[in-house]
């Protein structure tokens, strides 16, 4: 799952950086807009609705909120 | 059930502001606001009321549709709220044109156009109205938090009008509203009754992801739902005129589309998020540089608080 998270963040990103579950999205420079299309493509890739969260702060707090979906 | 636009109009007000007059006071700057949202300019009114931009508007499509004031049988406006709570926006403005037909407002909210253009569509098609004039005006900087960078910085004020007659070019039109007074909101007060606990009105609040993930969604969810019940592709639309609420949720639709930026005319830059006044002044610049002829497809579509949106194709015409 982090392999396919890690893809979506990259195609935004347009990178090939590596991504951790340790990995913030503060130090990846995503704003709360940014955040938003990015759970918009991972709710695509992984075919879910996920409920937008404010409190979201790193990878594996999102793989945690999409294991939920 | 379809009509054909006559004549456009748009009013702004005199004063400009740009992002360094609102760093002044903000702790905000040029650069984030232009990168976060798109806005770099917003006019504000000061001396005008929205019943002059009404009135200027107005006239102005009035002129480009060819028809004289009298014959206008039907004022609709749209507005989150004129320059009186009582009477209408609508009022006021044929007041200033000299019209005794019915007038009346309505509120959607940033998707107000779309919804008077409906009323105007279900009118035509019953016979109880031949020529509707149709105004979007709105205020915001009256709606807005002025000590709130998360929120004043995106707005303007502004008017935009059409003249709506029988035809074909409406091909396609439908509305939404969701039921969510939670996401995007200004509460009202409750006046000086004595029966109730004291309330001051509020200004306007959102959660700016909800509404990011609503606007997108629709504008997509909508576009195809239109394109897909005319038979047509995305490629088939000329203009995708979209209400201008912030730069990053039409670039993220657009993506999503898979379609060209010269199909998407913006003017956010200039004017910030206008409210329901957005597409019929989107429109009106349109027109005005010549890029509508005969057969050009539009495509409008707009959301906002409610949360309402609305959608509509129209083959020029």
């Amino acid at each position: 799952m982090l392999e396919r998270i890690a893809k979506v963040i990259n195609n935004y990103l347009e990178t090939e950086r590596p991504i951790t579950q340790e990995t913030t999205f503060a130090e990846l420079e995503l704003d709360s807009l940014d955040m938003v299309e990015l759970v918009m493509n991972l709710e695509e890739e992984f075919g879910v609705n996920i409920e937008m969260d404010e409190s979201l702060k790193t990878v594996g707090d999102l793989m945690t909120l999409l294991q939920k979906a | 059930m379809s009509f054909k636009i006559i004549g456009t109009g748009r009013a702004l007000p005199q004063k400009a502001v740009s992002n360094d007059e609102l760093s002044a006071f903000l702790d905000t700057s040029d650069e984030w606001i232009t990168s976060h949202t798109g806005v770099k300019n917003r006019y504000v009114c000061t001396e005008e009321s929205l019943t002059d931009l009404c009135e200027s508007a107005a006239k102005k499509a009035l002129l480009r549709s060819g028809l004289r004031a009298e014959e206008i049988d039907l004022v609709l406006c749209s507005t989150m709220g004129g320059d009186f709570i009582t009477p209408s926006l609508a009022c006021a403005a044929a007041e200033r044109l000299g019209l005794s037909c019915p007038a009346f407002d309505l509120n959607a909210a940033c998707s107000g156009f779309l919804y008077a253009l409906d009323v105007a569509a279900a009118y035509l098609s019953c016979g109880r109205a031949k020529n509707i004039l149709i105004l979007s005006a709105e205020m915001m900087s009256k709606h807005v938090d002025w000590s709130d960078r998360a929120t004043c910085v995106l707005f303007g004020d502004g008017a935009g009008a059409c003249v709506v007659t029988a035809g074909t070019a409406l091909q396609y039109l439908r509305l939404t509203a969701e039921g969510d007074t939670a996401i995007l909101f200004r509460e009202d007060g409750n006046g000086n009754s004595p029966f109730r606990e004291k309330k001051e009105r509020g200004f306007v609040k959102m959660q700016g992801q909800g509404v990011f993930k609503f606007a997108v969604r629709m504008i997509e969810t909508q576009t195809k739902a239109a394109l897909e019940s005319l038979s047509l592709t995305a490629d088939d639309i000329d203009y995708y005129l979209l209400h201008q609420a912030n730069k990053q949720i039409l670039d993220f639709a657009r993506e999503k589309l898979g379609q060209p930026e010269e199909k998407f005319p913006s003017n956010i830059h200039r004017y910030g998020n206008v409210s329901s006044a957005s597409v019929p002044i989107l429109l009106d610049e349109l027109f005005e540089k010549g890029n509508i002829q005969k057969g050009t497809k539009l495509l409008m579509s707009a959301f906002g608080a409610g949360l309402t949106a609305g959608t509509c194709v129209m083959s020029w015409e």
